[in-house]
């Protein structure tokens, strides 16, 4: 298959990535840059596993090309924050036991961090339908509903509602 | 056996990726000198549960794993708790067959109930040995000795010794009796909080080390290609348009095909680009005419019980009822399709797999490609949630045999369409219920039969367990038949009736291969038997509630019962006796219950549920659950009420939901659209839940038990809103 370099930005570091530029961005971050925190859960954009933000918007990684995801600064749950330092959605998420696998809550966190950024005090239903195109098999949506609204206050409080990146 | 694992870390805050982190210069976990034994470590020596550092921090080998449930937070609980350590210094190995116990398999609710009562008596043996050695070192009586926060004090006193001082780096050298003095439950003070989930932290920012995210060195990406129908046979192989693919590599044994490329892109393409030809085979029945075709499959009956009474009970009953249940075939659904890397050598092999039993799965991957056991090590390494037997144990022997075909390690992930396709299914059944009722309105007699598959095709069990992997079968290899196992799981109803008999027929074969998910056969033998209690309040012209009491007499079903309806705040009616149900919206209104104990022996719950029915757009949305829930001692609230909020939910979703379809050649659910399962958009508003703790009394299973009840409420329900008895899940109105 005909490989190219393609520079992407993720989490702020660039990265010259040598690829086929039709290779799904999921892969690349997973295996050429070890970023896993983005998961493989269909390859179809049914489940949402994969999410990760370019340019601020949540999108599929695993239906998004390396050319597309070239066009703008891709940011993944590695970036959003760490243990130390959790993003408030992924605080929320802790304080909430918002999982039990947790092999969805990339795509969960991804997608809440999206929308609490441009909507400061989502409603339930805001934040229902957010979600709905993400699937949960363990059955944690209660948690994650209160996690999401948790967060919205976390984000207003922290940084005035821009919570994202 | 060394492990040469890689692991990609990846440093706080810069981006920075370190590659070639060692994973065999972790293995001691900072306990310098304290040797691991060989595999397997033996359950009777003190030193294959726990190493004490010298710094203190205490290292737990359990044999248990954690499938996403929160039990690896809940056990190391019952550990700090009996031990009088602190939680937050003990680290957990979990299911690696060269250093953890073989507690079993972590299956049917049982890690709690059992391997938490072994790791809570190694743990009072340890406390116990270290209160030896503190009173030898220190010249004191050991009960002038109290252990607190993994430090030995003398009671009235300033000696102290600290764990890491008086054993740190050193062996016990000691036997678990199983004669410790385990602590008085009104002592705890770690048991029974809701202490948070210990790996969330890694989990919520993307750290946390998937079985989907281990990275050996030099590793190939594979992935398998399924027969295009069930029981096809490989014709021919084209690998032609392969030839510019990186690495790419073909490996057939029998019907067994799968590819290998450098990159995991190539995989992918390659798995696309090949030309299998398969033989045509059409080996399913009708899908409309599965219950049908499953009572005609020869079965071996098994009588579960039979008061001898039945029908003469029923011939003299004031008034009989009878009904049939139907249940399809439904599939885990793991949101991860299944994944293992394996790195197999020519005298030994490594395999990291999201199996449930690690120890089992060891055995019959050394079968499949010809070692001795001891040569081969599984590392469990935490997978999607599974609900059971999914795809877990099948991948790794995909990934196996891939590997030793072209001699490198080989992760190998299964797609979407691999998963809904091939993973064993949970359980088509056939309920059937005749009951009489006496002129008082009381049971006198309940004939209850089930058609059944089996509920367990787990790998492992004897000379041939290797044969259960669906590679070997595709590969040639023909299981032994084995006992049918599950189906009869809560056939008998938990009531005091004067006269029950149950016969399962335990079906020889299935349309499709079946194992293990969430209940086993409990869901299904609960869903009928409550919806029959139901049909039976309303031939009794019974209150839902008061006639499932007119037939509990165990006071903690009486309980859960009673505490169900006062959450919900039920108020007594024969159901479907309003008709003045509708909504605001035009919705019909219902709320049905349930009640079971699960398996007869483990958890009591009981749930009553409020459901919206649209008779126009034909759905029904459950909008509010209550559960009362006893599973005696409590471990972890918030742990139980997690487990709890997500067994209604999938209760919910399976109830209303789903169903495999399939046409004459092969499974045609083939991802989310064809499978849906239920999204944040149908799930309900609330889900109360009255936790019954009962400290007095050990713990029970309670992973599973709370799904059972939901299907029966659910129809009982969508009945009270709409006069409808629906008896075929998934529940259509």
């Amino acid at each position: 298959m005909p490989s190219s370099t393609t520079r992407i930005v993720v989490n702020g570091a660039p990265h010259d990535v040598v690829a086929d530029p039709d290779t799904p961005l999921l892969y690349v971050l997973r295996d050429d840059l070890g970023l896993s925190g983005p998961k493989f859960g269909c390859g179809l954009g049914q489940c949402g596993a994969c999410t990760v933000h370019i340019d601020g918007l949540a999108v599929r990684s695993c239906r998004t090309p390396l050319s597309t995801a070239a066009r703008g600064p891709i940011t993944t749950i590695e970036g959003l924050g760490s243990p130390d330092k959790p993003h408030p959605v992924q605080r929320a998420f802790i304080e909430a036991q918002a999982a039990q696998c947790g092999y969805c809550s990339n795509g969960m966190i991804m997608a809440a961090a999206a929308l609490v950024a441009r909507n400061k005090r989502p409603t339930r239903t805001q934040i229902r339908s957010t979600l709905n195109g993400n699937l949960c098999r363990c059955g944690t949506h209660m948690r994650i509903i209160r996690a999401v609204e948790r967060a919205a206050e976390l984000s207003v409080v922290r940084t005035g509602g821009d919570g994202d990146d | 056996m060394t492990s040469t694992l890689s692991r990609r870390d990846f440093l706080k805050d810069t981006g920075v990726l370190i590659i070639g982190f060692s994973f065999a210069g972790r293995t001691a976990f900072g306990a310098p000198g304290a040797q691991r034994q060989a595999s397997p470590p033996l359950a009777s020596d003190l030193d294959s549960w726990l190493v004490v550092a010298a710094d203190g921090s205490i290292t737990v080998f359990c044999g248990k794993v954690e499938l996403g449930t929160g039990v690896s937070t809940a056990l190391r609980q019952i550990v700090a708790e009996e031990l009088n350590a602190p939680f937050e210094r003990i680290a957990w190995v979990q299911g690696d067959s060269d250093r953890t116990v073989d507690q079993g398999s972590t299956v049917g609710s049982q890690s709690i109930k059992r391997g938490g009562a072994q790791l809570r008596q190694a743990a009072a043996e340890a406390r116990a040995a270290l209160l030896e050695m503190a009173s030898a070192r220190l010249g004191v009586p050991v009960d002038s000795l109290v252990v607190s926060n993994g430090v030995v004090t003398e009671r009235s006193g300033t000696k102290r010794m600290t764990f890491g001082e008086l054993v740190g780096g050193k062996r016990f050298e000691r036997t678990v009796s199983g004669k410790a003095k385990t602590k008085s439950p009104a002592d705890y003070t770690i048991v029974g909080t809701p202490v948070p989930r210990v790996e969330l932290p890694a989990k919520m920012t993307g750290r946390h080390v998937y079985v989907h995210d281990v990275h050996v060195d030099g590793m190939l990406h594979g992935r398998v290609v399924r027969p295009a129908s069930v029981g096809a046979k490989l014709l021919s192989v084209d690998d032609g348009a392969l030839r510019d693919l990186p690495g790419a590599r073909v490996v057939r044994k029998g019907d067994f095909l799968g590819v290998v490329a450098e990159r995991e892109q190539d995989a992918i393409r390659a798995s696309r680009m090949l030309v299998a030809t398969w033989s045509p085979s059409e080996t399913l029945p009708p899908m409309a005419e599965l219950h049908e075709t499953l009572m005609k499959i020869p079965a071996t009956d098994r009588v579960v019980t039979d008061s001898g009474g039945v029908p003469a009970a029923i011939a003299r009953a004031a008034k009989t009822v009878k009904a049939r249940y139907t249940w399809p075939f439904q599939m885990h659904g793991s949101i991860g399709a299944s994944c293992a890397v394996a790195d197999v050598k020519r005298d030994s092999a490594t395999i990291w797999s999201s199996t449930q039993g690690a120890h089992t799965l060891k055995n019959a991957l050394a079968q499949l490609i010809g070692l001795p056991s001891d040569k081969v090590r599984v590392i469990w390494t935490e997978g999607s949630g599974c609900y059971g037997h999914n795809g877990s144990d099948d991948a790794a022997a995909d990934a196996a045999l891939l590997s030793q075909s072209v001699g490198r390690p080989v992760r190998l992930q299964w797609s979407r369409a691999d998963e809904h396709g091939w993973e064993p299914k949970g359980v088509a059944m056939v309920m059937d219920v005749a009951a009489g009722l006496d002129e008082g309105g009381r049971i006198v007699g309940w004939d209850y039969a089930v058609w059944t598959p089996t509920h367990s095709s787990r790998p492992g069990g004897g000379a041939n367990g290797a044969a259960n992997f669906l590679a070997a079968q595709l590969a040639g290899a023909v299981p032994t038949a084995r006992p049918s196992l599950g189906g009869d799981r809560n056939s008998r109803h938990t009531y005091t009736v004067s006269d029950t008999r149950v016969v399962a027929h335990l079906l020889q074969s299935a349309p499709l291969r079946t194992s293990s998910f969430r209940g086993l056969g409990s869901p299904q033998n609960s869903f009928a038997n409550e919806s029959f209690m139901d049909e039976l309040a309303v031939a009794a012209a019974a209150d839902p509630v008061e006639f499932r009491l007119r037939h509990l007499t165990d006071p903690r079903a009486v309980a859960v019962v009673k505490a169900a309806a006062r959450l919900a705040q039920w108020e007594p009616r024969v159901a479907h006796s309003k008709n003045a149900n509708s909504g605001a919206s035009g919705a019909l209104h219902g709320r049905g219950m349930a009640f079971v104990q699960y398996e007869g022996t483990e958890a009591y719950v009981a749930a009553i549920v409020d459901v919206d029915v649209d008779p126009t757009a034909h759905t029904v949305r459950v909008t509010h659950a209550c559960i009362a829930h006893d599973c005696g001692l409590i471990v972890n609230p918030d742990g139980l009420r997690n487990q709890i909020e997500g067994n209604v939910i999938q209760g919910v979703s399976r109830t209303l939901k789903e169903a495999v379809a399939f046409d004459r050649s092969r499974v045609t659910s083939l991802d989310w659209r064809s499978y849906p399962i239920l999204t944040f958009a149908e799930v309900p508003d609330a889900i109360e839940i009255e936790l019954i703790d009962h400290p007095e009394l050990p713990s029970v299973g309670a992973g599973e038990a709370s799904t059972s009840p939901i299907p029966g409420a659910i129809a009982n329900a969508i009945f009270d809103a709409t006069g409808r008895r629906l008896r075929d899940v998934p529940l259509r109105v």
